[in-house]
């Protein structure tokens, strides 16, 4: 479970997160949308630790993220993420990118990092790429490696950071193709996203981020029909 | 007043002698590439450091070595030294300034590159529980030797080059002390001279194609 308690973030003078809550239990599928430079974004990489935060607290699996003794590294282990820019590892093939972390984090052999890069590589449709360097993919296919990728580490929860934003249009369905496929699976999974489809179709729950907190979480049916929060229905009411 | 008589069968004789200093020539270049480059990694990343304690040394390493004649590096490391009782060989004092003087350069060189790389690589593997030497180590590290192969191998030819600077300090077993040597034994001092050009030259190709082949195999992205 991961609960995210009255979480505040400023960039200098800018306050980008003005007390975040949010819980998502075992399981659950919880769409982020909201404008663009609002904070979504800055808010998954305060869930895993790459960015530090001013107040409040995160708790993944009861364990205090920003807490002095946690073992970021360790807690990393089971949190993935998949970036807008899809990092990919230049200099290393798409099986190289895959079984990497596996072997060197998780201490595993070449040959248990293969077996289970293959396999996820050919969840998410690469089976025949393994030996290409990420150069001669193309984006959509870049982005599923980078699913493959975190989903090698075998994490408890993974957190898509607008995953279709840097796509051409053409190569948006595939992506989320291998989203619906891993919600269906039951991953636990926050997405950041400006799909509205997406958080339409997939979502257990939706959360309308706003001015730097979520101004309204609620079920798909219920977020897209019957916005509560005047927000949200001026920004829906600019989407469709 | 043009009445030299060139006798290259008398300098090619000494061929031998002129490869047996090639060949010195060649190993301090190499080891000082080689020391040169671990140093200029740890140079790079400590003059990025947020601590003064790193930064300050490393930058003042890198100002001295790129900032003042390599000559005067090598004067320094034989004779400077020398003067408060740390004797260092020819040899010794001659790897050393060379290994100062390439490290500083190639410091730069790789500070350029490893601004190039875009720091998302270090947060992507960060992201999946890489410690922060791992991820240097296994993705930063990489990228940066792609990016820095070229001007790399520039300074290794500058380094084969200086080399010959250590006839100054008395080297004398090196291809430039070789040289000097049996040109005040022989006074055939053009055809000498122009002998050990075209070895250095030939060295200096040849380091230059190893490098390229080795690019050729280790960059294959």
């Amino acid at each position: 479970m991961i609960e995210v308690k009255n979480v505040h973030k400023s960039f200098g003078t800018l306050e980008v997160l003005k007390g975040v809550n949010l819980s998502v239990k075992k399981g659950e599928v919880v769409s982020v949308i909201g404008g663009s430079g609002s904070g979504k974004s800055t808010l998954l990489t305060c869930i895993n630790g790459l960015e530090p935060i001013n107040s409040g607290s995160i708790l993944v699996d009861g364990v205090e993220v920003h807490a002095k003794t946690t073992n970021l590294n360790k807690l990393r282990r089971k949190i993935g993420i998949v970036f807008q820019q899809f990092n990919a590892f230049p200099h290393l093939t798409v099986l190289e990118n895959v079984t990497l972390a596996p072997r060197k984090v998780l201490g595993m052999t070449k040959a248990e990092a293969e077996e289970i890069a293959i396999k996820q590589l050919t969840h998410v449709g690469l089976a025949d790429k393994l030996s290409v360097y990420p150069g001669h993919l193309s984006g959509g296919q870049q982005q599923r490696m980078a699913i493959a990728r975190a989903l090698a580490m075998s994490p408890a929860y993974v957190l898509f950071d607008e995953v279709t934003s840097a796509l051409d249009p053409q190569l948006v369905g595939e992506v989320l193709d291998t989203l619906k496929l891993l919600a269906n699976e039951g991953m636990t999974m926050i997405c950041v996203t400006h799909e509205m489809s997406f958080a339409r179709d997939v979502s257990d729950r939706v959360a309308f981020f706003h001015k730097g907190v979520l101004a309204e979480v609620a079920p798909p049916e219920q977020f897209f029909s019957d916005p509560q929060h005047p927000e949200t229905k001026e920004f829906l009411s600019n989407v469709r | 007043m043009f009445n030299y008589t060139f006798q290259w069968r008398q300098a090619l004789q000494k061929l031998p002698l002129l490869l047996d200093g090639a060949l010195v020539t060649l190993q301090i270049a190499l080891l000082s590439m080689a020391m040169g480059i671990a140093f200029a990694v740890v140079l790079a990343v400590a003059r990025n450091a947020k601590s003064r304690w790193a930064s300050a040394p490393a930058s003042a390493w890198i100002e001295v070595s790129r900032n003042t004649p390599a000559l005067f590096q090598i004067y320094m490391a034989h004779f400077g030294l020398g003067s408060f009782g740390i004797y260092l060989s020819p040899y010794v004092a001659l790897l050393a300034g060379i290994t100062f003087n390439n490290a500083g350069y190639l410091a730069e060189t790789f500070r350029g590159a490893l601004r190039a790389i875009p720091g998302t690589q270090m947060r992507a593997a960060r992201s999946l529980g890489m410690t922060s030497i791992q991820a240097f180590r296994l993705i930063i590290m990489p990228q940066m030797f792609r990016i820095a192969f070229l001007p790399t191998t520039n300074q290794m030819v500058w380094a084969i080059l200086m080399t010959s600077l250590g006839v100054t300090v008395g080297m004398n077993s090196d291809l430039a002390g070789v040289t000097q040597d049996i040109n005040v034994r022989s006074f055939r001092t053009f055809e000498i001279f122009a002998i050990a050009a075209v070895i250095y030259y030939l060295i200096a190709k040849a380091v230059t194609l190893g490098a390229r082949l080795l690019a050729s195999r280790l960059f294959r992205y």
